[in-house]
């Protein structure tokens, strides 16, 4: 397989990633030690904080608010708050960075109103 | 075909196919009943259903007068999957009163050499006796059809659609970058693979666009990337809540950029050689290309099956079952639990990846389980005769402020 498994339970997709994907279901306390791999954020133990579902991402080392993601050493979107290391990634804290509403009057507040699962469905389907 | 076929030796990289008049190589020996607007879908699907097997109907919701634009389009899907290769003969059904000129469909279908007939629902006197008049057209079609024989074919008389539903992290993990291996092997071994699904290059266009052939190619697809882009904005999608869907969220995708990543993997490593327009034609021999196609899989199928493709290779994460009425449909899960548990509807376990086993050997596999298709080997959604079918309907509000795509 492509990228650095960690311990079977978790994919790094690309060295330069500061996020992993669990390839199992993950509980809080979990420990994952990146010392003995190679990739940029490597030196040292994060405990995840929170659970992390088979195929959702945990932070690799603290991302502030602004900063951007990355997975696949590739940007996948931009951190609306601070991130610990070890902490759930997902809709709750990242937002796309591409195709926002153009400025359509709205009050730029979508994030807010965003549950995971529970947007209404696009015209278009599931894809 | 979820066993590898050992017996296919990928040095030699052939099938067995049904040879057409004007030379092209299907795969299935199918005749097709096609409606030309929601109003004859009802009869073709009756007409199908009354005949043998390999007799498909490919319904549809298309008006009967679609506006300038949208009607080019469906147009060009109508006559596109008649020409496809795996169609022996098509039937056209129209109420009559259509704008698309159904004669003109059949005239274009003719050109391949296949045998075409239409049949008017309202010339016929109704629904009961276009039924009886329909039945004789499928009988004289299905008789000439048999006549077909599988010949030897070469992999690059291919055609493959990658495609994806119902994606989860693990479709951009495994699934799809074990597609993208077996698209690098059909390129190198001469044939066409596309990719479509235009919204889920949104965030990763930049790698597309560096892999494409000439200047002129790269415009052309970061001009439908933008057109997707704002076409999101326009109708008000906010791609933030909507793409990734509440399902690839569920999944583990967070963001377009993230799906994208992991859909464009599907594409392989070779050249990007050209953007051809929804439902155009494909070209033969034509190694990477990519259909502008919405994100809608059943659409974008559709669309590039019109365009001649044999063959489509679907990833899902979550479970997608969805065929088609033409094409074989090869269903690809990365994702071990799905496989599990819908092991019925799976062809190829691409979650061995996630176990450790390299993406070139099951990629390798794959390939093997497409040319095994392609000589005749049923895939799942055959057996549970999936058979979706769906046209890509441009909105009058997207017409008129983004223009024709086309």
């Amino acid at each position: 397989m492509k990228g650095i498994t960690l311990d079977d339970a978790a994919i790094v997709m690309a060295e330069a990633d500061t996020v992993a994907t669990a390839l199992a279901d993950l509980e809080a306390g979990r420990e994952f030690d990146l010392s003995t791999h190679d990739f940029d954020v490597g030196g040292h133990t994060i405990t995840l904080t929170d659970p992390v579902e088979f195929g959702h991402k945990f932070a690799l080392e603290p991302i502030a608010e602004g900063e951007l993601i990355r997975k696949y050493d590739e940007v996948i979107g931009e951190a609306t708050r601070d991130i610990a290391a070890g902490e759930w990634v997902h809709t709750h804290n990242v937002e796309s960075t591409r195709a926002r509403p153009d400025d359509d009057g709205d009050d730029g507040d979508d994030a807010a109103d965003e549950t995971d699962g529970q947007q209404a469905p696009t015209p278009e389907g599931e894809r | 075909m979820t066993e590898p076929d050992t017996q296919i030796d990928l040095d030699d990289p052939t099938f067995r196919g049904y040879r057409r008049a004007d030379g092209r190589v299907g795969v299935r020996n199918v005749v097709a009943v096609i409606p030309v607007s929601v109003t004859a879908s009802a009869v073709a699907e009756r007409l199908a259903g009354d005949a043998v097997e390999w007799v498909r109907a490919t319904p549809h919701q298309m008006p009967l007068d679609p506006p300038d634009g949208a009607r080019e389009q469906i147009q060009t899907v109508l006559e596109g999957i008649g020409a496809n290769p795996n169609v022996a003969g098509a039937l056209y059904v129209s109420l009559g009163t259509e704008r698309i000129d159904a004669e003109a469909l059949a005239d274009g279908v003719a050109e391949t050499g296949k045998p075409v007939e239409t049949l008017t629902i309202r010339d016929a006197g109704g629904t009961a006796a276009a039924l009886d008049a329909g039945s004789e057209a499928v009988d004289r079609l299905t008789d000439e059809a048999r006549e077909a024989r599988r010949e030897d074919a070469d992999a690059s008389e291919l055609v493959v659609a990658m495609e994806c539903g119902g994606s989860d992290a693990t479709s951009g993990i495994a699934a799809n970058p074990a597609v993208g291996n077996a698209c690098d092997r059909l390129v190198e071994d001469g044939g066409t693979g596309v990719i479509s699904e235009t919204p889920e290059f949104i965030g990763a266009e930049h790698i597309l666009a560096d892999r494409c052939g000439t200047d002129e190619v790269r415009e052309r697809l970061l001009a439908a990337v933008d057109r997707r882009e704002r076409m999101a904005g326009l109708m008000g999608v906010d791609f933030r809540g909507a793409q990734p869907s509440p399902g690839n969220q569920k999944g583990g995708l967070t963001t377009i950029e993230e799906k994208s990543l992991g859909a464009i993997a599907k594409g392989g490593t070779t050249p990007l050689r050209d953007v051809i327009s929804y439902g155009h034609q494909l070209p033969l021999g034509g190694g990477f290309v990519v259909m502008d196609s919405p994100g809608y899989d059943v659409e974008s199928v559709s669309g590039k099956v019109a365009g001649g493709a044999q063959i489509v290779v679907f990833t899902t994460g979550r479970g997608s079952t969805t065929g088609n009425p033409i094409a074989p449909v090869i269903k690809v899960t990365g994702n071990p639990n799905t496989y599990e548990r819908m092991t019925d509807n799976m062809d190829v376990d691409a979650s061995r990846v996630l176990s450790g086993e390299s993406v070139d050997a099951v990629g390798a596999d794959l390939y093997r389980g497409i040319l095994g298709v392609a000589g005749g080997e049923r895939t799942a959604a055959e057996r549970h005769r999936m058979e979706e079918f769906a046209i890509n309907d441009i909105p009058p509000k997207e017409l008129a402020a983004l223009g024709d795509p086309t």
